[in-house]
Order: C-alpha cells, then structure tokens, then sequence
C-alpha cells in the first residue's frame, strides 16, 4: 500500500511545474551571479556571496521539496489547524522576541540563521482555509463561513501588519480570489478595485470634486433605473458611504500611512518628483529595464546594475537585471514563464476531486500570482514600492524555502488525487 | 448549472491573470523598445560616477590670520574594467612612473575593484596635469578629479594641527562615507573636528563615449549633487606667540602652553623636538612620516599634553589651598625650618625661620610643607587620615589634575594622581603621612601634563576656578557649538581669599627681594609665577615653571617645562617671562635675554 503510493508520486508528478519551478530558480540565480557579480569573487560556490548562498538556499529547497513529496498526502489535511496555529504562534512570539532588520520586527535568530514566519503565514493560511472550506458543514453563501474565512485570513495578516512589514500584510488580500472562486460573490474585488480608484482619485483631485463626481455618476445612473423610493434610497445609501470613504482619504493618509508609505505613493501618482529620495529607486529601476532594449545588453554587462546603483537588487529589484541584460526578450519570457505555471496550477486545482487539494491550489495560485504582480509593477512605476520578493527568483533564503513548500505541497496533492474518494 | 458557474470563476481569475500579464509586457514594449530616453546606448556609452570633492574647511587663528589652507592638486583615477592601454611604456613616460611601479599600481586598483573608480596616481600638480589631459583620449577608462592639498603658511604648530592621510580599511570600514583614496584627519585638529572640517562630497554623473570623452552631465544633472565645503575653525591660539615659543624651544626638549584664562582658549601648545607641518602633506607624507617615527628625539610626541612629570615645588601652593581651606592651617600658622638639618625633608633654600604660609611660597621652603601636608592627614576634623586623604584627592582632581581635560586635540593623557585605595594596595593597608611624604613637594607618584601646569596657572589667576582648555573658540561661520564642556565654568571649591594669598606671595616670585625669579621681571606689567624643579631619575632634573599675569586680570597663564635642564629658574622661567611680555606688550624689549636663549640650550 505504501510502497504503491510511492510509486504513485513518480507517476503522476506534474512533471511541467517541476520544469517550470526549476527555470525560474535557475534565472533567479543566474542574476543574482550576475547583480553582485565582481571579478574577484568568480567561485560559483563562495558563500561569502549571495549567489553562492543563494546556491545553498537552492539545495536545501530541493531537499524540502522532496521532503514533502515523501509525506503522507494525508498529513496536510489533517495537520492543517494545527500548522496554523503553530505559525500564529510563531507570529505572536516574533512580536516579543524577534529581531528588528531593515525596519520590520520579523525574524527569527537562531544562533546565526534568521527565519521569518511570516514567509511561512502565507502557506499555512492556504492549508487553514482549504482545511476549513472542505468541511461538510461550511457554505460560502453563509455569513458565518464568511466571517470565519475573513478570520483565517486576517488574523496573521493583521499579526504581520504589527510587524511593519505592510508588503507580506498585503499578500494575504490575494485571498479574495480563492474565496471568490468558491462561490463568493465578485461583488468584493469590484469594491475593492472601486476603493481603490476613489482613493487615488481623492489624491489627485481632493475630496470635493470626487464626491461631486460620484454624485454626477449616480444621478446620471438614475435616469435609467425606476424612479421608486427603494431605489432612490438604496442610490443615497451608496452615496453616504462613498462620501465617508473619500472624505476618510486625507486623514488615513496623513495619520494612519508611515511617512515612507505616502511619499511612494506620492512618487507612484507623479504628485512628488524627489528622484533622490523615494522616487531614486522606482526610477533607477526603470532606467536600468529601459536601457535594456530589445535584447539586453547580455549576461553580466549591466552597466546600470553594478555597484548598489538600484538598491535592493538581488532581492526585491531582481527584475531589472533580467530587464537590463536580457532586454524585452527576457522580460517577456519570465513574464511567460509565470502566466504558464499560473495556468498549469489552475488547470491541475480545477481536476482536484476533494474541497480541500481545490482550495489550497488556488491559495497556491493566488499568493504567488500577487507576488508576482506587485513585484513586477513595482520595478516598472506601475505600483508603489511594496517590497515583496519576486517568487523563486529573486536572492532570499526562508522566501524560497516557503514557495518550495507551498507549491511542492500542491504537486504531491495532485498527484495523489486518485487515490482519493 | 454549478459546473458552468465554476467555470465562468475559472475564466475571470485567468483573464485577470491575463490582463496583468499583458498590461506588463506593453509597459515593457513602451520602457525597452519605444521610448529612448531611458537608452544610453546605440555607442556602448557608460555613465561615470565623478565625486565632487569639498573644500576641507581651513583654519584659522585668533587673529583671523590663516593657519591651514587648501591648494589644488589632482589624482588620475582608473575605472579597471574600462582601462585599455595599448602603449604601455608611452603612458609610462606621461605619468613619469617606471614599468614595475605601473604594473604594481594597476594591480591595487584592480583588486579593491573592478567597477568602481579607483585613484591609480594621485597628487599630480597642476602642470604636469594640463600635459597630461591632453593625451589622456589615448587611454579610455582613466580621468582625473581634482583634489586638494594641505598648505601651512607658516610652519609652525604642527603637533596642534595635526595631519591628512588617505583612509585605511579599518576607518573605512567604521564610515563608509569614505572610499578608497579619500583622506581623512589622521591627529591634532584635523582628526577632532574631521566631521566639520570634511564637509559633504557631491557626484556628478557624466556620460563618456567609447573615446573617453565627455559627453555632458547625464538627465541634465537631476542626480548630480553638490559638495558642501567643510567647515573653517577659528582657534583660540595666537600664531605669533606660537611662533615665538616654538623659537625659543629650538634646541630644547619640553613643552610650553600658554591659556587664556578668562576662557581656556589656548594661546600656545608648543611641543619641542617638532617639525614643519608641510612634511606631512602629499605623497611625500609616508617616506617624511617613517623617518619622523624613527627619530630618535621623537619630534611626533606632543610632549605637551601627552608628557607628564613630577611637578615639584609648582605643587605646594595647592597643597597649601588645602589646607588653608580645611582650616588645617591658618595664614598665620609657622612652622620651623632647620634648612639643610631639616627631618624628614631638607630645604634647600636659606631664610628666615618659623615662617608662614606667603614666605614659604616665596622661598619654596620643603619643611613648612611636609608639616603643611602632615596637618591635613591629621586635621581632627576631617575624620581620620583615610578620609583626610581622599578629601586631599578629590580637591586635586577638582584642580583639573589626575584626569583628561577632554580638549580637542587626541592624545592627552591624564597624569596621575594616586588614591588612598592604591596606597593601601601598595603598602598593605600600613602607610600614613610619613610614608607618602614625596607628595608634599610634588614628588612622589604625582604626574602632570604641561597642560593640567599651565590649567593650575589659570585657576589661581582666576581665583579659584578655570575653564577646560581647548583650542577650537568657533566652528563654522554660522558659528556651530563646540563641545558643551568647553564653556562650562569648573569650581575648585575653595574660597577666594586663600587663592588670594597664594597668588600675592607667586607675586613675590618676581617682585620679592629674594624670588626665585626675580631676575626676569618685566617693567610693563606685574606677573606672578612660581618655579619647579621636577626630580628626574634618568638624567638632569626637568626646569618647571608656572606663571600669570598681569597680576590684576590675568590674560595669559603659562606653563614652561625644559627636560634636563636643572633648576626651574634657570631656564623655564625667562621662557615664561618673554613669552608673557611679547603676548601683553606686543614686543620685545630684553634683547639680551631672548638671544642667549635663543643661542644656547640647557647642558645635558
């Protein structure tokens, strides 16, 4: 029985991941090598380098990933509260006891390796929610599944958020989708997409000419609806509440934004031009993708990324290295790359037969797709600066070690689903 | 009906997924294929990081006159990835270098790195830079950037001024504000205030062509930044009285420092051996600053803060402001001397006998003080000799003595005044007056600095309290504050009619039928001083002496040392006396004293 089950793994491993998983890897490193490249230090296996840690970080990835190929598919699920719990404890503990780097109160040290949990809050939310959705007494449609599912989700994300490390905080809102595609209505992403656009909109114009607009929009929206009490009051109700939101713009802003916080989006919107101060990166960056061309400049001639020129840019800025040596060519193709394993994972979440594999596949999806999205935005001027990493690519030990996990979890579910009922 | 729901989730969260990804690779078609702006090149061009480098702030006297200023000089920096030399023995001629030193240089700079600019010769005076520019299109991957040097107008206080060096790892390494090739103050002033006087480096980013070449600053400049020029220090001391005393210690070992005792501003921080500051500037500055460390009359010590002595007879009058203040003795109280059969210290001096407190200052008369001394430890009202003796430490400590000033120059050391804890360690609990009597005439374990000297001068000028000495009077010409202590106000703790009586018999020291010093008066204004003669057990006993004056308010409190060269009188007194009168008058008028010092130096 175990030994068929075994079997089993290497018969139905979705083979197409594993490659795709393993190109993405090889590029991250290859410009890692790359943006801290120097010629002094050309032993691929330096671990006085990143390129060459990160070449460690790579191995040990693979050594967890086939860790988790050889668990008992059944363990996930029946351990999936009590991974969350253990991490929310991780959370709590990092608060009190953690180490402070670069601004955010989120790692761990033992005795020289740092650990962040919140790398691995993503990963057991996904498992906690599946665990939760695929129990018989639980409808989407219900409030109270609602309510609990907002708690599975919110609850690391607000423990996170105490950790200032707004950008992993974020992450847990690419929730939304799971939820979404196990029956919630869209109503929220259109809200959330709404909010949004009122708050940039109250940025640039101010609150009056927004509530003025809103209220324009609404009595035009009138002319072609029944003209009934219901309705007209349902219109004011909308009104209220988009005239309460707008006007709370400024003073969450001002108040509740970190400075750094407003003046990236201050540079984003175009409203602040400081190159120097927070703009330096968004706009070096873009310099640096831009000079890049249609074919890049070629493996190691980057003139733009050497010697710290883009900050952060092994980690959070690896996309303009590709941008800059590899050019259109090569920022197409990672962007190829990614769209293909989302579609993989989503084809392979659809043809999963319990709730629970369906479920943790689209929280697979969803995590790394927003990764992905801010992180690309971010290099390109389109988003503010968010400093998320950039899934299997870019220079970081515990993200790594955390995506290896959540996507190799969801290949040995897949794999194992017919052996499931 | 539910298969067909799920389906049109599955088709929204792809096309989201496909917009994104869209939206990305037009973003990047616009960035990397349509717009040109972000391209720097179709000719391979690089940007080169030029550092602005600041003006170091100068440094002036009291007087405003200029003491350090900057002159212009240029350094040939090489970027190592981009240097293509084709004719290496014609660039070797340019640079007047030699094969191996080019080899060895290129070398170096490669190995700190191969991006970053990187100095390959530096220094390079402005002629032969317009010789070399104009060839310098042969050799892509070098250029130039101006620096500056250190000039000194006058040759003089160089231990007081100190030095600029280029960085070594280990200060790189604690601000890495410096960069290979940078300089930074390596002692003297130019190490304390390296913050102020270092100013902000700028950068300029400039395109350049494949032929070396220019092209213009890059973006018009919008990341280009300007140096801020470092701050000038305006100083307390007086470069003609510097000058002066440095002439007068030629051919002398010792310090002189002179105070200004209304504000501790030093007036003069004379250390002898020394040597001319411009030595230390270029790339001479290794080859002069090995031969300087292996002189063997250590001219890089300054002797003046960092040299310490017994301060013999100077030291008595504060024992006697003890004891007066502790009401151990009275102005009145006499004590015998037997002179040369005097027990348990002789006096080497012949007056008259029971004397009080003014005369035995005047005649420095040992045995009043070793009883002077033993009342203190055995003041009944003190509570015993311990605690006698840690009342007697802590008011030496209150003269400034036994501890750093904290002034703003490195090096200063502390001196040494000893505790009872270290008697009692040294002779095991068992010791009392008799036993630590050499502390009575300043002998003994007592250590002081010729700075902590000239500081008891300034105290007793004052009556009874001092400001530390320091050089620095303003930073900036905004006029930025220097360290708070500087202009804290320091209490001794003992009244001033005592300070009163101490200084009318230091008055004596020159104006008295029989003081010690009565020779080198001076007619313009009235000085008190008292001379020392510190006991030297490796050779000639050191010349001390202390001096304020005029006598009324005081502007200049001296102190003399002269190593090896026998009674305080002989030699650190008329020092001290010329010093003061060309700082108060303005001229000398003893030309026959300055020339035999200026002729002769103390027999070893």
């Amino acid at each position: 029985m175990i030994k068929s089950e075994r079997n089993s793994i290497w018969r139905h491993l979705e083979v197409s991941v594993v490659l795709l998983y393993f190109a993405l890897m090889l590029i991250g490193w290859m410009n890692i090598y790359s943006a801290v490249f120097d010629e002094e230090h050309q032993s691929v296996f330096d671990l006085s380098q990143r390129y060459g840690k990160q070449l460690l970080w790579i191995g040990m990835s693979l050594v967890l990933g086939l860790f988790v190929l050889l668990t008992d598919s059944r363990f996930f699920e029946s351990f999936a509260m009590a991974i969350y719990v253990l991490t929310i404890a991780m959370l709590v503990a990092v608060l009190l006891i953690g180490a402070t780097v670069s601004g955010s109160k989120s790692w761990f040290q033992v005795g020289g390796i740092g650990g962040q949990p919140a790398e691995f809050a993503k990963y057991s939310a996904g498992l906690a929610l599946a665990f939760f959705l695929s129990r018989l007494d639980t409808n989407i449609g219900q409030l109270r599944t609602k309510v609990i599912s907002f708690g599975i989700i919110l609850l690391p994300a607000f423990l996170i958020l105490l950790q200032h490390d707004t950008g992993s905080a974020l992450v847990f809102s690419s929730f939304i989708l799971v939820l979404y595609r196990e029956g919630m209505s869209g109503l929220p992403l259109v809200l959330a997409f709404v909010a949004v656009l009122l708050f940039v909109l109250t940025l640039y114009f101010g609150p009056t000419y927004v509530i003025l607009g809103v209220a324009i929009l609404l009595t035009v929206f009138m002319f072609f609806r029944k003209r009934n009490l219901k309705n007209i009051t349902r219109l004011i109700g909308v009104l209220a509440i988009a005239s309460v939101f707008v006007l709370s713009v400024d003073f969450v802003f001002d108040n509740i934004l970190e400075a750094h916080q407003q003046s990236r989006i201050n540079v984003l919107l175009g409203l602040d031009d400081d190159l120097r101060g927070a703009g330096y990166n968004v706009h070096q960056s873009k310099i640096a993708i831009g000079s890049g061309g249609f074919f890049g400049k070629g493996f190691l001639q980057g003139t733009q990324t050497k010697f710290n020129f883009v900050p952060e840019q092994s980690t959070d800025f690896i996309f303009c290295t590709i941008g800059e040596e590899w050019g259109f060519v090569g920022t197409t193709v990672v962007i190829g790359l990614y769209v293909l394993l989302f579609m993989r994972l989503i084809r392979m979440a659809e043809r999963q037969r319990t709730t629970f594999a369906r479920v943790y596949g689209y929280s697979v999806v969803s995590v790394l797709f927003f990764h992905f999205a801010i992180n690309i935005a971010m290099t390109i001027g389109l988003a503010p600066v968010i400093g998320i990493p950039l899934p299997f690519i870019s220079y970081g030990g515990s993200s790594l070690w955390a995506f290896t996990i959540m996507l190799f979890t969801f290949l040995k579910l897949d794999a194992n689903r017919l052996n499931t009922l | 009906m539910e298969s067909y729901k799920y389906n049109t989730q599955r088709q929204v969260i792809t096309l989201i997924i496909l917009v994104i990804a869209g939206v990305f690779v037009v973003r990047l078609f616009y960035l990397q294929v349509i717009n040109q702006s972000y391209k720097l090149s179709s000719q391979n061009n690089v940007l080169r990081f030029v550092t602005q480098y600041p003006a170091r702030g100068t440094i002036f006297d009291r007087n405003g006159e200029l003491l350090v200023y900057n002159e212009a000089a240029y350094d040939l920096l090489v970027i190592p990835r981009q240097a293509k030399i084709e004719d290496t023995l014609a660039f070797c001629r340019l640079l007047k270098i030699d094969l191996e030193d080019f080899r060895h240089r290129l070398r170096a700079a490669r190995k700190y790195s191969m991006y970053r600019p990187t100095v390959f010769l530096e220094q390079i005076s402005k002629e032969d830079y317009g010789y070399i520019i104009e060839k310098l299109y042969h050799y892509p991957g070098f250029f130039f950037q101006a620096r500056t040097l250190r000039k000194y107008p006058r040759p003089i206080a160089a231990h007081v001024l100190g030095d600029v060096g280029e960085v070594n790892a280990a200060e790189m390494e604690r601000d890495p504000v410096y960069k290979m090739g940078d300089y930074i103050g390596k002692s003297g002033l130019e190490k304390f205030y390296e913050k102020a006087l270092r100013g902000r480096k700028g950068m300029k980013i400039m395109m350049v062509d494949v032929h070396n070449r220019e092209k213009g600053s890059f973006q018009n400049g919008v990341f280009d930044t300007l140096p801020v020029t470092g701050k000038n220090i305006y100083l307390g001391m007086d470069a003609r009285l510097q000058e002066y005393g440095e002439k007068l210690m030629v051919n002398k070992t010792g310090s002189i420092v002179a105070i200004d005792p209304a504000t501790g501003e030093i007036l003069a921080l004379v250390s002898s051996p020394n040597y001319d500051p411009n030595l230390l500037v270029g790339r001479a500055r290794g080859k002069n600053f090995n031969e300087l460390l292996q002189n063997e009359k250590k001219p890089l010590i300054n002797r003046a803060i960092g040299g310490t002595y017994p301060p013999g007879s100077t030291f008595k009058m504060f024992n006697a402001l003890i004891a007066l203040q502790t009401g151990s003795i009275t102005e009145e109280t006499r004590f015998t001397c037997q002179g040369k059969n005097s027990s348990p210290i002789r006096c080497t001096h012949s007056h008259v006998t029971p004397l009080a407190v003014h005369a035995a200052i005047e005649n420095s008369c040992n045995p009043f003080f070793w009883n002077t001394f033993r009342s203190i430890l055995s003041n009944p009202s003190l509570h015993g000799q311990k605690k006698a003796f840690d009342l007697w430490y802590h008011k030496m400590l209150d003269f400034g003595l036994g501890q750093r000033f904290k002034t703003d120059i490195p090096f200063e050391v502390s001196g040494n005044i000893p505790s009872g804890n270290y008697f009692d360690k040294v002779y095991n609990g068992r010791w009392n007056a008799m036993t630590i009597r050499s502390l009575s005439i300043g002998q003994g374990e007592i250590l002081v600095t010729p700075l902590q000297l000239a500081n008891l001068a300034a105290l007793v000028g004052n009556e009874g309290y001092y400001y530390p000495p320091h050089l620095a009077r303003r930073l900036g010409d905004e006029g930025d504050t220097l360290p708070a202590h500087f202009t804290q106000r320091r209490e001794t703790g003992i009244e001033a009619r005592y300070f009163r009586l101490v200084k009318s018999a230091m008055l004596d020291v020159f104006e008295g039928g029989s003081g010690t010093a009565r020779r080198y008066k001076v007619k313009d204004f009235q000085a008190a001083g008292k001379t020392g003669t510190a006991e030297n057990p490796h050779g000639k006993d050191h010349s001390l002496f202390m001096a304020f004056a005029p006598y009324d308010k005081p502007t200049i409190a001296i102190a003399v040392v002269v190593e090896n060269a026998g009674f305080g009188a002989t030699w650190a007194a008329p020092i001290a006396s010329l010093m003061m009168e060309l700082y108060i008058t303005g001229e000398i008028k003893r030309p026959e004293l300055e020339k035999f010092l200026l002729e002769t130096s103390p027999s070893p």
